[in-house]
């Protein structure tokens, strides 16, 4: 079977099928975006100011969140991070770095009971805490966290 | 042959003096009459077997090592195995001073003690006390850690092939890594789907690709022991990608992955496995942290820190407890783990560390044979004798032990570098006081597929950065976050540390010749092993050899170790 998927993934990598699906207008990232962009929390230059923006100044510490990270990057260019939550009615998930320039990386929504997870890749170019606020639908906000160390390397073993 | 302790402790006293080796096996007698015999007795305990040996690092023939004089755990790890040393050890284990076990597991009197007793390792000497073992005890199996087809000249030179057929030939069943995926994930491959098919099983469960994770390994194998089905996993360095070349293994991703390690678990249990052992090459530290985590597991057969941990340390967790142990390195102890299975559960258990004494364990012909086929063609180059030490070389500590100090000197000079830098790494034979240190002797602490000696500009702050990242690499509280090497070793500079310290805060009064490193200036830095890709610069090995050659003698060499700060009553420094 994995043979198999990464021979259909790669084939359609290689044929361009992604690029034609945004090239013909089935994907469009662009005007997703600019539809609900909240540009001051986006370029918020700390944690503080980014929270704020969000709207979760005083979000309350949870278990239901799950942060999936390394606990030191292999590269901190690239460190994949995966998020889900098991709070009931989550409408959303915003991820932050606390030592980013600007703290908030991304964050989603997700209609019509769409299951709250995803997978991404953030870059960090220091230490930091991972930290992931959920939105419920009754308007409360939750969060937790996860330190992720990043090293230069070597001088193991 | 019958002698009182106090007679025998001053032919060993004599003996040393006068700098020669007294036969082993008439003191070891006189010792404590059936101590010599008694060493390697061991009945069979149960019905569940596995003899566990790691990090060997490529050492065919029987070597000297000397366990370290400081080891500091720091946190929750501060007085615990394996961060006890010496005298400290000595007492915890419940071990005689001054007996050879005293000698086997710590650096007391280290330079003595090994002209009395020996060598010790070497595969033929391994394999003799494996057969034995496995004559007692039908079904054992006999696993492998790691950190095996690196360390040595032979190894390097052969791409690992000396060791890959050394193991088959010793009957290795199982085995994980670390530093083999420095020769390159393409060699790895081969010799798991070639040379190792159908006859030694590769494991890792946290080993998988960059782009979807697939698994590069098999995570686990069940065996059928005298009735029992045991599961077998596998773990790798996690940190592989991190401290050794990412370029070498650019499609494989690692890390330490508990929550997959618990359901790898709850599969094998799931088939009906009764014991489950895990291979791992975590590092004590990081095994103790898992251990608590993940439950099901019934023992950890660890390596990477190379620690000779004398009795396993037992950690309870969910499903009831796990015992964690540590086999040591270069071929110096072979682990002896007996399970009694009754009923489909495990009854009780015993365990031994045995020290691999060259000189008690008769060599195996056919692995002498085959050790000394492999060494032939290269036998001029490796028995090069470039000078001789007055001191005793020795790597293993947290910070620079001689052998480093003589890489640095090295470099300093070589280079016309103000300031050294030599990777902490935890392998490397020991030389003793007179000894002639052969071109092999200098592959024992330089083989890598990396050796790139390298001369750079680095600002006060960029070096301050260096070694505050290496240090919480060793000292950060959080055993997930530690990579599991020494202290990197430095040449020029003087500095104090406080392991307890926050990272960015643990370094402190950086000096050279007595004045403050200054942020904002430049200083000219020798180093070598970069991790990076397109990196060049001749072999540590040639710069080594030619200052050893030039020098002819070597004297004792100062350590140039920082002032520790709060580490007063750590029983990790002795």
């Amino acid at each position: 079977m994995d043979a198999l998927r990464r021979t259909l993934l790669k084939g359609a990598g290689a044929t361009g099928a992604i690029a034609a699906a945004i090239a013909a207008g089935v994907l469009k990232p662009s005007q997703v975006l600019a539809a609900e962009y909240n540009r001051a929390a986006f370029e918020a230059k700390d944690m503080a100011g980014a929270l704020k923006n969000i709207g979760a100044a005083s979000a309350a510490d949870s278990t239901g969140i799950a942060i999936k990270a390394p606990d030191i990057a292999e590269n901190g260019a690239v460190v994949p991070v995966d998020v889900s939550s098991s709070i009931p009615n989550t409408i959303s998930l915003a991820v932050l770095v606390d030592k980013n320039p600007l703290p908030l990386s991304s964050a989603f929504d997700f209609a019509n009971g769409a299951l709250p997870e995803m997978a991404l890749r953030l870059k960090m170019g220091q230490t930091s805490l991972v930290e992931v606020v959920a939105k419920t639908a009754d308007g409360k906000y939750y969060k937790a966290k996860k330190e992720v160390k990043v090293t230069v390397g070597g001088c193991g073993g | 042959m019958s002698m009182h302790r106090r007679e025998f402790l001053q032919i060993l006293a004599a003996a040393s003096a006068a700098g020669f080796a007294l036969d082993s096996r008439s003191l070891l007698a006189a010792q404590g009459g059936s101590r010599v015999d008694g060493l390697y007795d061991l009945p069979r305990f149960g019905n569940v077997h596995f003899l566990h040996f790691t990090d060997c690092h490529a050492q065919l023939l029987p070597i000297y090592f000397r366990e370290p004089n400081v080891n500091l755990g720091v946190g929750s790890a501060q007085g615990k195995a394996p961060h006890l040393v010496g005298e400290h050890l000595l007492k915890a284990f419940n071990i005689k001073p001054r007996t050879i076990e005293a000698h086997a597991f710590t650096y007391l009197d280290f330079a003595e003690a090994a002209k009395t007793y020996g060598k010790v390792g070497g595969f033929a000497h391994l394999a003799t006390l494996v057969k034995r073992l496995r004559a007692s005890r039908p079904g054992a199996l006999l696993l492998d850690g790691g950190d095996t087809w690196q360390g040595s000249a032979t190894a390097l030179w052969t791409k690992g092939q000396d060791m890959v057929d050394a193991c088959k030939l010793l009957g290795v069943d199982i085995m994980t890594g670390h530093w083999e995926f420095t020769l390159g994930a393409n060699r790895v491959k081969e010799i798991v789907e070639k040379d190792f098919a159908g006859k030694v099983e590769f494991l890792a469960q946290n080993v998988k690709t960059t782009d979807f994770g697939d698994p590069v390994f098999k995570p686990y194998v069940i065996r059928e022991m005298n009735g029992v089905p045991v599961a077998i996993l596998g773990q790798a360095f996690p940190y592989t990608p991190i401290a050794n070349p990412r370029y070498m293994i650019p499609d494989w991703t690692m890390g330490i992955q508990d929550e997959e390690m618990q359901k790898v678990v709850n599969e094998a249990r799931g088939k009906g496995a009764r014991v489950v052992v895990l291979l791992s090459h975590n590092g004590m530290d990081v095994d103790l942290k898992m251990a608590s985590r993940v439950s099901g597991i019934d023992a950890i057969l660890g390596g990477h820190t190379h620690d000779g941990v004398p009795a396993p340390s037992v950690v309870k967790n969910a499903g009831g407890q796990t015992l964690v142990m540590n086999s040591g390195s270069n071929g110096k102890y072979l682990s002896v783990l007996d399970f009694d299975v009754k009923g489909g559960r495990i009854q009780g258990f015993r365990y031994k560390l045995l020290p691999v004494f060259a000189n008690l364990l008769p060599a195996d012909k056919a692995m002498a044979a085959a050790i000394d086929k492999v060494r032939a063609p290269h036998r001029a180059k490796l028995e090069e004798k470039l000078a001789v030490s007055e001191g005793l070389l020795y790597r293993r500590g947290n910070f620079n032990g001689s052998w480093d100090q003589l890489i640095l000197d090295a470099m300093l000079e070589v280079k016309g570098a103000q300031i050294g830098f030599s990777p902490g790494f935890r392998w490397g034979t020991s030389i003793l006081p007179g000894q002639a240190i052969t071109f092999e002797h200098v592959m024992d602490q330089t083989a890598i597929t990396y050796p790139y000696s390298t001369l750079t500009d680095m600002t006060g702050a960029t070096i301050k950065d260096i070694l505050e990242d290496v240090c919480d690499n060793l000292f950060n509280a959080d055993p997930y976050k530690q990579q599991g090497g020494d202290m990197v070793r430095v040449g020029g500079l003087s500095y104090a540390c406080d392991p307890n310290a926050a990272m960015g805060k643990r370094i402190r009064d950086m000096r050279l010749d007595g004045k403050p490193i200054e942020a904002g200036k430049t200083y000219k830095v020798a180093g070598w092993a970069p991790v990076a890709e397109g990196a060049a610069g001749e072999p540590i090995w040639d710069v080594v050899a030619k200052w050893l050659r030039d020098k002819k003698t070597v004297a004792p060499l100062k350590l140039n170790a920082p002032k520790l700060v709060g580490m007063d009553g750590n029983p990790g420094i002795a």
